[in-house]
């Protein structure tokens, strides 16, 4: 792929809608499933996942012409690495709550595939400042995909929406259960797969 | 005779792995050789050396807590030591979880009027029950897949076949215990030691990828049939975020050998069992006749969630 000739507006609105990490592009799913319980842990985690992609997206696009390209991977899973180190230490200081809350997924970030795949077609062949926008586009469609779980799962299991009581009584408790996790990404996948679906039915009866 | 000569070779590493591992199931403090649980109430430390009657003797000097909650301090109510002075067995007020790890801390050990520190001790029940218990605690109770949520792009990724499933659960389950092992010994042997906790990271993914690649040429070599097998899994073991989760769960808890051995072949084979069954159900879907829209990953994550489901019927479950 040749250097990228989007706009940077188009780089991130690609992040969040046609290259969603979560519904289109189907990759780091443990989060999606595992901690998407309440809105606030989705927001929390994307900020942590937005700054690990921005910084290693920079670091890769600052020093890609020193790479070799046969030890690309190792060094893209140790700058990774590092970033997630520094996240995971910023956060232990400075949110001691919400990290205890999220456990062992902000460790587990440097294993996220979507990261190592953005620096592999993205990072490795753009400028910085395209890469810094693609690494924004990203980190925000991740946690608008998990703001999105994270919604749909608190508002039903706990009828309440970063906190507030807004609907004053408990729908359906099982959706606090982290099984309901997995119900949730299958069935909001199927409802995108369905508005695809319909939106290429439509565009093909136009066409005719 | 060559066959015999490469046994033997494999019998003197297996010696020594298991020479480090004894070695390494030490306690912490370099005056205390042992701690264990006695009765329903009571906690034995054993001393190297004689220590001081009245430091032992002094209730204040102990602390101790269940792992889990630091900030409940049970209850001291009497000190004993015996005749030579090396034993002292601490009495609680309430009978003890012996399910749990507990935290001892005695302030200032006292010896021959030589204060030597103190000393943070855990006390564990140690026997092959507990050992079991960890083992199928990460198989069923706590399986990665179903209970924790890890795993999960590999697990969807090639949970279609019932064959592919197998390979990739018996090297995932490989993998994973050389690369545990590996990192539980860098962990407690150089990183604790030089106070390099923080690189944790860093080192459990570096070491991650390297045991992969060992084994990836090891196989090649030893066994080409087998490496022709499974080789193509080997890849994937690396985007799996168990492997690297297992470490560091490891070093949360301080685990020691024999436990980090038995919680990291739980996660593999708890690994295994889950691809099992997801693959055999699978199989099955190919010949259902699902809706257009549910086609692929979402009706997965459905029946995912109805595994997870029924995972939850051992949630709470305790072996011994």
């Amino acid at each position: 792929m040749p250097a990228t000739t989007k706009t940077n507006f188009q780089l991130v609105s690609n992040g969040i809608l046609n290259d969603n990490p979560i519904f289109r592009l189907a990759l780091s799913m443990c989060p999606a499933v595992g901690i998407s319980t309440t809105v606030m842990n989705g927001i929390m985690l994307g900020i942590a996942v937005l700054f690990v992609q921005v910084f290693s997206s920079c670091t890769i696009a600052l020093i890609k012409d020193y790479i070799h390209p046969r030890i690309r991977i190792p060094t893209y899973t140790l700058t990774i690495a590092t970033w997630v180190t520094v996240i995971d230490l910023v956060l232990a200081a400075y949110m001691p709550a919400a990290y205890k809350e999220m456990g062992i997924f902000v460790k587990l970030i440097v294993a996220f595939a979507i990261i190592t795949m953005r620096l592999e077609v993205f990072a490795c062949k753009n400028s910085v400042p395209s890469s810094f926008w693609d690494g924004i586009g990203m980190g925000l469609g991740f946690m608008a995909g998990m703001v999105v779980i994270g919604f749909v799962r608190e508002l039903l299991g706990m009828g309440t929406i970063l906190g507030h009581d807004v609907l004053g009584f408990r729908p359906l408790l099982f959706f606090v259960l982290p099984a309901a996790g997995f119900f949730c990404v299958g069935i909001m996948m199927a409802m995108f797969n369905y508005m695809e679906l319909v939106y290429n039915r439509k565009k093909r009866a136009k066409e005719r | 005779m060559k066959i015999l000569g490469r046994k033997f070779i494999f019998l003197n590493i297996l010696v020594i792995i298991s020479l480090f591992l004894i070695g390494g199931c030490k306690p912490e403090h370099r005056f205390v050789k042992k701690t264990a649980f006695k009765d329903t109430n009571k906690i034995v430390i054993e001393f190297a050396g004689p220590v001081d009657e009245a430091w032992a003797k002094n209730r204040s000097n102990y602390t101790a807590c269940e792992k889990p909650d630091p900030d409940i301090r049970l209850k001291i109510i009497d000190v004993s030591l015996s005749a030579d002075k090396k034993k002292a067995t601490l009495v609680f007020a309430d009978d003890l979880n012996k399910n749990q790890p507990h935290v001892v801390t005695a302030t200032k050990i006292s010896s021959e009027g030589k204060s030597l520190g103190t000393a943070i001790l855990n006390v564990k029940k140690f026997y092959l029950g507990y050992l079991f218990s960890i083992l199928i605690g990460a198989m069923i109770i706590n399986n990665f897949v179903f209970t924790k949520y890890l795993g999960l792009c590999v697990f969807f990724g090639v949970s279609q076949k019932k064959s592919t499933a197998v390979g990739m659960g018996i090297t995932f389950t490989l993998v994973i215990v050389a690369s545990a092992m590996m990192s539980w010994f860098i962990y407690q042997f150089v990183l604790r030691p030089y106070r390099l906790d923080f690189l944790q990271i860093v080192v459990f993914i570096g070491l991650v990828s390297l045991s992969v690649q060992a084994v990836d040429t090891i196989l090649r070599k030893v066994n080409p049939l087998l490496f022709k097998a499974f080789g193509v899994y080997l890849v994937l073991v690396i985007a799996n975020c168990i492997i690297i989760a297992v470490p560091l769960i490891l070093a949360d808890n301080e685990y020691n050998a024999w436990e980090s051995l038995m919680l990291s072949l739980g996660a593999g084979l708890g690994f295994l069992i889950a691809l099992f069954l997801m693959s055999s159900v699978r199989e099955r879907l190919e010949l259902a006749n699902v809706p257009p829209t549910y086609r692929g990953l979402p009706i997965a994550f459905v029946l995912a969630g109805l595994f997870a489901l029924s995972f939850l019927g051992f949630s709470g479950m305790s072996i011994f």
